[in-house]
């Protein structure tokens, strides 16, 4: 420490800070000679004569990492050995520890002295002490076990009477503490908010916000004390209370309104310089605490008129105010623009703040420059004018030297893109997509071109082009969903027949020309995509052979860099065309040496391939090419080999045993748990006869016998099933590789071919189609293009809001899926209403995050929808025009809509009532009343419409239902729902909306699951036109358990036992016992008989068997024991998670008595 | 907040480095390696803004050494620079004329600085008296 007092404090008080960076600049100049010459009065002031100098000294003259290591070898064992003699003092101890942190920084492992700093952190002195810590912090992280026996130290530290141990406590503390520690510290730590020194109170203040960022609900009890340090007299403890405040308030913007005034008040005060000199930083006032409240009010005054009025004249003066030249006054600007345009807008502030952007978009510091630019991506959607001045600017940027310049610029053109400036945006992002070094840049850039393509595509050769770019410049980085969506794109089609037959004809022929070139140089991914669309779509091509194609995709294999998945996809796609002579001969050779390939898959792929090709029948049985809609059938169950398992059985084979069964019974080595069920229900035995519940290999032979033994999930009929088994065996990882065997019948229409088209894809792929400006024109003309459009639109019009015009490339079949598969309860998809055809375009359908599992089964429910519905699924009349129709449809409905279950014809119309009137159950349809309702909930109002909605539960289905109350004339409403785990269909639409008079509208869903959660959601969006014209539109949520879709099953305690045994989706928990006088195990099964509506089997002794099922037809077991003062429960249904979030609402319901 | 702040030399060798969030050894070196090769790349007169996954990240040079810091999205990132400003103003306060060496040669006293003016990735003291009054105190207290 000596050295480090050296320095006069003349020297540094003397010397202007911002000078500082130039002063060691010249200091530096002299670093070399101070390495070499150790007489040097400089180095000897570097505190030479420590062991900690010389060993820096030595390594700094060393030539070679070997030399290096040898070294620090040679080192850590002198420390080792002086570290663990008893004879060192904590003194020398500490500065071992430096000498071991020194050693770990440059990359050795010093773990045997993490001990020793743990002690000095006990039972050193001051700095020794803090050595300690500081070795502590640097050597172990959260998950160290040695951090438990820091745990004492701190505590100690922290009652200590010497503020520096407390201060280091307090440091450390929010350093790296372990988290299940933290109730041991808490206490003592809140006691030192009320330490009479401010710095111990900054210290704790901001030690418990990093408990609330680690383990927020752990310091939950202490929120009034928060507020005690928002009040405290010290500026900076209340400069620290705000960080949890502002955490606070990000997650509950509405729950701290009521401070919205005093922030303001706070920033009025830091602005008009009230705050005491030592917060100024360069002259302006406490620059940090400024930043932090201009955050926390923006998050208060989003969306919120009220607020944001109290803040528009503090924003105004900080506007104001902060004209001087200083970095930091910049930071403040930046901060104070990003919340004018966050808050509810004013035009004035809007204004300075634009202009704002503006100095900062034209400066000449290129850190400026680059925060206008950000400044502007984020203005932009509500401000596409501002863009709009600045576009010259912008074009700069494009070219400018700095590639982070040029990254932002590309992500502000990514917001402005619509259908007229795509291609050039497109372009621009590709041409910095291939100079970017950077993996981040290169997935997030491939991502938003994809999106782009897919959405504004202006035709196909673009569309596949630019793909082909982004697979081949995205390469094996890419989000592996990019290459999914295509492929679905491909497969389902999107715009009628003809022009679906035209892409894939494009892309054929296009990837034909690129194997045709130098394959070697393409990432594997975009192979994989290459085989299959070959595959598929290369008979679309009639001049082509397919042994044609057969060799190009040989040579695939023989490249060296080509993986084994590709390689797979490739056999896959061989085994799909190999049709005639050659082509046989081809795949025979290539099976041939693949057959005994060291990759299973591989091999498996090369027997299919050798066997299909040999068996061109059981090939058209197995891969069929067109107009086969049929979907496949996949019986989960396997139910085929029934036969095959009861013969093993009978042979003396030991039953088979789900994995978790295994795993349980390697746990319980010894228990009698081999039985899965019967274990459960061992006094059984003497009430009922044998054949009931025995052990469990007659009951898996029984079921092996029945060959119906998946008789129940059957019943939810062929939706249902198909969903099941898809899931089964396409895995999460698989559905690519599945989908050439299961996708690939998706709605491929009987092809006319004919040459003349063959000629016209030939020529179009010629013609580039991407106009590109010259490099020379005039910079004016790429703005032109590039701001296309961007004056004409409305701000509606820009990503991120609703699109007026729909993606060209659209999917179509979800909506349509959810609609027949709902329930069941629609008798035809002819009966969905309108405002099932404007679900189909909700923004679920675009996303192309979907998992694959729901959208492959939506993708098969197509099918089945397109056979009975051919007129409406293959007519010209595509999903955009019903879309155009949509409103017509929503006023005149068909007749035919009315009928059968749809009739429930809302009888309020008769009488509108005021929507004032809070009995909106009034207007419930009849048929539904007499189930009871859930409470009526408003969902969303505005001035013009009030959302209110409940749900029924029916026997056999759960009936959501909507209000509408509209108070002005407003006329065209229509409603979308969707949702991630429902299947939402429409049951019922008013047929009529009146458009000037005050009424209620009903709308009726019938909800099912589609994947169980513990609560679900359906989140909606009513659109509605004002009478002037002006579209409008308002979201909503609606939330309900899971429990609302449960009902009761009935079953024998015998095809209980039969379906225990199939199901494979389980969990267990211990639960707690309700004893209230009662039996404790009646009185429990009572309890969620009555809150879950779950069905008691039968129950002996201390065992019950329950039985539920989640709408429609999905079934759940219970098995519950009493044990050891404990409900022991185990459930099982074929829905994965669906176990999981009963037991949820299990423990919910007997917690709540 | 910060995330985590680097010293590193011109020559990419690792000066300083705490964290303020929890990362394992191997994240920690692999931010390191990213960190040193990334800023050590930008030419001279660019920006001193970079993107690194979902991290802002600010460096700034003075004389031989690259201060860096990651930040969240929403963090300010001219605030930042002011951070690392104020950090080598305390420095130079306390060491005078601080160059590298010093930092080499006391990179503990260097640490104790930082956890003056910094607490859990957010600035506990703005103001540089009262920095430099504790460590002093503190060393005092050695004495």
């Amino acid at each position: 420490m000596a050295d480090s007092r050296r320095s006069a404090p003349l020297s540094w008080t003397n010397k202007p800070a911002a000078k500082m960076s130039d002063v060691v600049e010249k200091t530096l100049t002299a670093l070399p000679s101070l390495l070499s010459l150790d007489s040097q009065p400089g180095s000897a002031k570097l505190s030479s004569s420590s062991k900690l100098g010389n060993l820096i000294r030595g390594i700094t003259e060393l030539t070679s990492k070997h030399e290096e290591e040898k070294l620090i070898q040679r080192e850590l064992v002198s420390i080792k050995e002086q570290v663990s003699s008893p004879n060192t003092t904590m003194r020398q101890m500490k500065e071992l520890m430096v000498r071991a942190i020194y050693c770990e920084s440059l990359g050795y492992e010093a773990s045997f002295s993490y001990i020793h700093a743990i002690k000095l952190a006990q039972q050193g002195t001051a700095l020794e002490k803090r050595v300690g810590y500081l070795a502590v912090s640097l050597f172990l992280n959260e998950n160290h076990e040695l951090l438990l026996l820091l745990v004492n130290t701190v505590l100690k530290d922290l009652q200590s009477t010497n503020l520096i141990e407390v201060c280091m406590a307090l440091t450390v503390v929010s350093q790296m503490f372990p988290k299940d520690m933290i109730p041991a510290i808490l206490p003592l730590v809140e006691e030192k908010l009320n330490h009479p020194k401010e710095i111990i109170r900054r210290k704790a203040v901001l030690a418990l916000y990093k408990f609330y960022l680690i383990a927020p609900n752990q310091v939950q009890h202490i929120h009034n004390k928060f507020r005690k340090a928002l009040c405290d007299k010290d500026p900076g403890v209340m400069t620290a209370s705000l960080h949890i405040y502002l955490q606070l308030i990000q997650e509950n913007p509405d729950g701290y309104k009521d401070l919205t005034a005093s922030f303001v008040t706070i920033l009025k005060q830091v602005v008009g310089g009230k705050l005491p000199i030592d917060f100024n930083y360069h002259s302006v006032p406490a620059p940090w605490l400024q930043i932090q409240l201009l955050r926390i009010l923006s998050l208060l005054g989003k969306n919120d008129q009220n607020a944001s009025e109290i803040m528009y004249e503090i924003l105004d003066e900080s506007l104001q105010r902060a004209e001087m030249n200083h970095n930091i006054t910049y930071a403040i600007l930046y901060e104070c623009v990003k919340c004018v345009y966050t808050i509810h807008p004013k035009s004035d502030l809007l204004e300075k703040a634009a202009k704002c952007i503006g100095n900062f978009v034209l400066s000449q510091k290129i850190n400026l420059k680059y925060l206008g630019l950000k400044a502007l991506t984020y203005v932009v959607q509500q401000d596409p004018k501002l863009a709009l001045q600045h576009q010259m600017t912008i074009i700069e940027c494009l070219d400018h030297s700095d590639l982070i310049i040029k990254r932002e610029t590309v992500e502000l053109l990514f917001r402005i893109t619509n259908a007229q400036n795509v291609m050039v945006i497109v372009d621009k992002m590709l041409e910095f997509l291939r100079v970017s070094p950077d993996d981040y840049t290169t997935i997030d850039l491939t991502g938003k071109v994809a999106e782009l393509a897919e959405k504004y595509a202006p035709d196909n050769e673009w569309f596949i082009e630019t793909m082909n770019t982004v697979f081949s410049v995205g390469g094996d980085m890419m989000q592996p969903d990019i290459p999914n969506s295509f492929l679905k794109l491909l497969s389902e089609g999107f715009d009628g027949v003809e022009e679906d037959r035209k892409l894939r004809l494009f892309a054929v022929d296009s990837y034909v020309s690129l194997l045709r070139g130098e394959p070697g140089k393409l990432p594997q991914r975009f192979l994989q995509v290459i085989s299959w669309v070959l595959g598929e779509y290369s008979h679309l091509m009639e001049e082509l052979e397919p042994a044609t194609v057969l060799r190009l995709l040989e040579r695939l294999l023989d490249m060296k860099q080509t993986s084994s998945e590709t390689k797979s996809w490739v056999l896959m796609a061989m085994t799909k065309l190999c049709e005639g002579g050659a082509s046989v001969a081809v795949a025979q050779q290539v099976s041939e040496t693949y057959i005994s390939s060291m990759d299973t898959v591989l091999r498996q792929r090369a027997q299919e391939l050798q066997h299909l090709s040999q068996d061109s029948e059981l090939r058209a049985r197995v891969l069929p090419r067109d107009a086969d809609l049929e979907p496949q059938e996949v019986d989960s169950s396997l139910s085929f080999l029934d036969g095959f398992v009861s013969e093993a059985l009978a042979a003396g084979a030991a039953p088979y045993k789900p994995p978790h069964q295994r795993q349980e019974e390697l746990a319980q080595a010894k228990a009698l748990s081999l039985e899965p069920y019967g274990l459960s229900l061992p006094i059984s035995m003497a009430s009922c006869s044998i054949a009931d519940r025995q052990s469990p290999t007659l009951l898996s032979i029984s079921s092996g016998l029945s060959g119906d033994s998946t008789e129940l999930s059957h019943k939810g009929g062929p939706t249902t099933l198909k969903l099941d088994g898809v899931k089964r065996v396409w895995g999460r990882e698989g559905y690519l590789r599945e989908s050439v065997e299961e996708v690939a019948q998706v709605e491929v229409p009987s092809p006319l071919r004919s040459p003349s088209q063959q000629a016209g894809a030939d020529s179009s792929h010629s013609q580039t189609p991407t106009p590109t400006p010259d490099p020379e024109q005039d910079k004016q003309q790429l703005a032109s293009s590039l701001f296309f459009g961007l004056s004409s639109q409305s701000p509606m019009c820009l990503m991120g809001k609703p699109e007026p015009t729909p993606n060209r490339f659209r999917r179509k079949t979800k909506g349509q899926g959810s609609s027949s598969s709902a329930t069941g309860q629609t008798p035809s998809p002819l009966s969905s209403s309108p405002s099932t055809v404007d679900d189909l375009l909700g923004d679920d359908l675009l996303d192309s995050s979907i998992p694959s599992e729901p959208s492959v089964s939506s993708s098969t429910i197509t099918l089945e929808l397109s056979q009975g519905f051919t007129a409406t699924a293959h007519g010209p009349c595509d999903v955009e025009a019903e879309l155009a129709d949509s409103d017509v449809k929503e006023s005149n409905p068909s007749p035919s809509e009315d009928d059968g279950l749809v009739a429930a014809d809302p009888a309020p119309h008769e009488d509108p009532d005021r929507p004032e009137d809070p009995c909106l159950s009034s207007h419930l349809p009849a048929e539904l009343c007499e189930h009871g309702h859930s409470e009526i909930t408003p969902l969303c109002t505005n001035q013009s419409l009030e959302l209110s909605a409940c749900h029924v539960q029916k026997e056999d289905s759960l009936v959501f239902v909507i209000f509408i109350c509209n108070s002005s004339a407003i006329q065209q409403i229509q409603l979308e729902l969707h949702s991630e785990h429902l299947e939402v269909s429409c049951v019922s639409d008013s047929p009529e909306v009146d458009v000037s008079s005050h009424s209620v509208t009903v709308y009726q869903y019938s909800l099912t699951v589609k994947r169980p959660s513990v609560h679900v959601e359906v989140a909606g969006m009513v659109s509605y036109q004002l009478c002037d014209g002006t579209p409008q539109n308002l979201q909503f949520s609606y939330k309900l358990p899971l429990t609302s879709f449960i009902r009761p099953l009935t079953v024998s305690t015998e095809e209980y036992g039969t379906m225990w045994l199939d199901f494979c989706h389980d969990t267990k928990q211990n639960l707690t016992l309700i004893s209230d006088g009662e039996e404790p195990l009646t009185a429990t099964l009572n309890v969620l008989k009555r809150k879950l509506q779950l069905g008691v089997v039968e129950v002996i002794g201390m065992e019950g068997i329950l039985a539920c099922q989640l709408l429609k037809d999905q079934p759940c077991l219970m098995h519950c024991r009493v044990h050891a003062g404990l409900l022991a429960v185990w459930l099982r249904s074929p829905v994965p998670d669906l176990p999981d979030c009963l037991i949820y609402h299990c423990q919910r319901a007997l917690q709540g008595d | 907040m910060m995330h985590f702040l680097l010293l590193f030399s011109r020559q990419g060798k690792l000066r300083l480095q705490k964290w303020f969030t929890p990362l394992s050894e191997r994240e920690k070196k692999k931010v390191i390696r990213d960190m040193v090769a990334l800023v050590l790349a930008r030419p001279a007169r660019t920006c001193n803004f970079l993107q690194w996954k979902d991290l802002k990240i600010v460096y700034k040079r003075y004389a031989s050494l690259y201060f860096s810091v990651g930040l969240d999205e929403q963090d300010n990132e001219l605030l930042a620079l002011e951070v690392l400003h104020r950090y080598v103003e305390l420095l130079d306060r306390y060491f005078g004329n601080v160059c590298e060496l010093d930092i080499i040669f006391n990179f503990e006293k260097a640490y104790f600085i930082l956890d003056e003016f910094l607490m859990g990735g957010e600035v506990v003291e703005t103001s540089k008296l009262a920095v430099g009054a504790s460590i002093e105190e503190a060393d005092t207290f050695q004495e």
